[in-house]
């Protein structure tokens, strides 16, 4: 294992400071992909996504050209694009929307071409103040460049693209979610079935929601081809990946890795990438892909960073997210920080959710804070096991969307890795890391 | 915020109001309803524009006074209540007066190990305000903030939405002080400005061409639903 030279896809122009400019953009191959797109049929322009075997960047990891195949058997209507980015260490997508907005817009119009759709929205989240006007501002640029809007580059085809913005809910993160609020109402996920947005989305009628980072890809991959963009990779994870490290590490950021060939070992430890644990101190464990994700301890260290190495050990590569944690964390506390977040968006519909999500969190803090008891470890998992039964991974489901079945990961992580760390807090009567 | 922003009860209006085109708007500036009007004008719906509406009259008034979301509501052709009902879901949208910056420590687990609480309990006690509160000049409202996505500058702190970088309490009191100086306000407008770059075009995709997608979509889904009727039966 080691770092590859893979050419950086969609991190290639953010060395410049000025990579959000339509002048640096096009200095730099930009709309290039675009215009080669429109000479293509739609369906081709499809089948080299096909070909590339893209998962979708958003988390749960779906084949963007299986999730157009759907749509292509069936009049779409929209293409909605997912910039909700909230997933707790997630950073990835922020950086492509505030340094290259150029590129998620030239991606959304190769996508809106294979498609066929004429209106698409991208739906930032709320908290990107910069971003949202990055956005707008090569919108702009990119209806008087003759981009987007009608007869786009003189070829007949015309889509009209709005930025929407979100108001601060990480559930809207959640597809069917974000098209509810969308529509103007409350982020509440509907149920799936009958509501898969390739069937009934937007104003119940076909859509297509991708992510930021998926849209990104696409003017390379129309430009180099889909089977330049499998040769990179292994396996079903093909390509190259945004890692979003954070925690205790020398240097967090967000690193443009060619999957399967790296490890996680190299992204937290490589000089050129995370360049170690600060104060000479030690692994204790990291969450590999988002708050959602079951955590791993060191002799997981060596895993590489692909979808299925990571699913097949139990846990999810999720939204690409690293959080590291060294020796001196206390896992409680990370534990129950991760639980109050759940708490706090979780969005009511579901009671195993709603309810337990509170529990939970009383539970942990009680334990953080020294009223533990013991047969408080217990209790976590009844109530962990009332919201995912069998607390299997992947997770059962008892509720509307996969946010419930999230709570658990890290409570039973940190029960079944440091158990003897929540009676050191029960016994003791308070946090040993104070 | 003084007394006089204080939230007076809505006034009592008639369910259904007139709709985007002809509503009398007593809260919202001609200039803000012009921009409100030409965001409706962006979506096949008119409700999907009434988070971007409310942003607008944040922009206006700091907070979602009962009034604006009476006049969004005609504007949208929807009840108050249903403003409210939604408003009410996001964390952004302020049903009650904030100060004129917002300021957001986020305490999740990438700053969480970064020393995010530590740096909460400065700014709670430099304040003198608890995470929720508003300083008594109307300056400064603290809130604890759930992950921001800047998880490389921790602990990560925006105001007003705008990130401000990694703090550490000396440079927190900086900014604070810079706040209040209005020593920011080039890039910090007050809180509610969210977005200060306008579209510069309406929509120009054929709408006919889409409604005609949109017929075909109609038609092609009455027909699944025959078939799986025809199948299920």
């Amino acid at each position: 294992m080691a770092i590859t030279d893979a050419p950086k896809i969609i991190t290639a122009r953010l060395n410049h400071p000025d990579s959000h400019t339509l002048e640096r953009y096009l200095a730099t191959g930009g709309y290039e992909g675009l215009r080669k797109a429109l000479t293509m049929t739609p369906e081709a322009v499809a089948h080299e996504v096909d070909t590339a075997s893209l998962l979708g960047r958003g988390g749960a990891g779906f084949p963007a050209g299986r999730k157009w195949a759907m749509l292509r058997k069936n009049p779409v209507t929209y293409l909605v694009v997912n910039g909700d980015e909230s997933e707790p260490a997630t950073f990835k997508d922020h950086l492509l929307i505030e340094r290259d907005p150029h590129q998620l817009i030239e991606g959304v119009m190769i996508a809106a071409y294979a498609l066929q759709v004429s209106q698409v929205f991208i739906y930032l989240r709320g908290e990107f103040a910069l971003g949202l006007e990055r956005t707008q501002a090569a919108l702009n640029e990119a209806y008087s460049h003759g981009a987007v809007g009608n007869d786009i580059f003189g070829s007949g085809f015309s889509v009209d693209v709005v930025v929407h913005p979100g108001a601060g809910a990480y559930i809207c993160g959640e597809e069917t979610a974000l098209l509810e609020s969308l529509e103007g109402k409350r982020g509440f996920p509907r149920i799936k079935p009958p509501f898969f947005p390739a069937a009934i989305g937007l104003y119940g009628e076909p859509t297509v929601v991708n992510n930021v980072e998926t849209m990104s890809n696409l003017p390379w991959i129309v430009l180099h081809g889909g089977a330049a963009f499998a040769a990179l990779g292994e396996g079903r994870s093909t390509g190259t990946r945004l890692f979003a490290l954070a925690g205790h590490v020398n240097n967090p950021g967000v690193f443009e890795i060619e999957m399967v060939k790296t490890t996680f070992h190299d992204l937290v430890y490589a000089p050129v990438l995370g360049g170690g644990i600060p104060h000479g101190r030690e692994l204790k464990a990291f969450i590999p892909g988002g708050v959602s994700a079951p955590w791993f301890g060191p002799d997981q260290i060596d895993l590489p960073l692909g979808q299925d190495e990571v699913a097949n050990a139990g846990s999810m590569l999720g939204s690409g997210s690293v959080v590291v944690m060294d020796d001196h964390t206390c896992a409680v506390r990370a534990s129950w920080r991760i639980t109050k977040f759940f708490a706090r968006e979780s969005c009511g519909q579901c009671t195993p959710c709603r309810e337990g999500s509170g529990w939970l969190e009383k539970i942990m803090e009680r334990i953080e804070t020294g009223h533990g008891r013991e047969e408080d470890l217990d209790l976590l998992l009844d109530a962990c096991d009332n919201i995912s039964p069998g607390l299997s991974w992947p997770p059962q489901q008892t509720t509307i969307c996969v946010l419930g079945p999230s709570i658990p990961s890290s409570i039973g992580s940190a029960i079944q890795m440091f158990r003897d760390e929540f009676l050191v807090h029960i016994k003791e009567g308070g946090c040993p890391f104070d | 915020m003084t007394d006089a922003a204080q939230p007076q009860p809505a006034p009592v209006t008639a369910r259904r109001t007139t709709g985007a085109s002809t509503a009398t708007l007593a809260h919202l500036s001609a200039a803000t309803a012009t921009r409100a009007r030409n965001l409706i004008a962006l979506y096949p719906e008119p409700r999907s524009a009434l988070i971007p509406l409310c942003h607008l009259a944040q922009e206006q008034e700091g907070w979602l006074t009962p009034g604006v979301m009476v006049d969004i509501a005609a504007l949208l052709d929807i009840t108050p209540a249903e403003v409210l009902g939604t408003a009410t879901f996001y964390d952004m949208l302020h049903t009650e007066p904030v100060g004129t910056h917002v300021v957001s420590v986020c305490t999740n687990v990438a700053c969480l190990l970064n020393g995010a609480v530590e740096l909460l309990e400065h700014a709670e006690s430099t304040l003198g305000v608890n995470a929720g509160g508003t300083t008594p000049d109307g300056v400064i409202t603290l809130e604890e903030a759930e992950c921001l996505a800047d998880c490389d500058a921790t602990p990560c702190v925006q105001v007003n939405h705008r990130y401000v970088g990694a703090q550490t309490p000396e440079s927190f009191d900086a900014l604070m002080a810079d706040l209040r100086s209005g020593a920011r306000s080039s890039d910090i407008p007050s809180h509610g400005t969210l977005n200060r770059v306008e579209r510069t075009t309406g929509l120009q995709a054929d709408r006919g061409q889409i409604a005609a997608e949109r017929a075909v979509t109609a038609e092609a889904q009455s027909e699944r639903a025959a078939t799986a009727k025809q199948a299920g039966s």
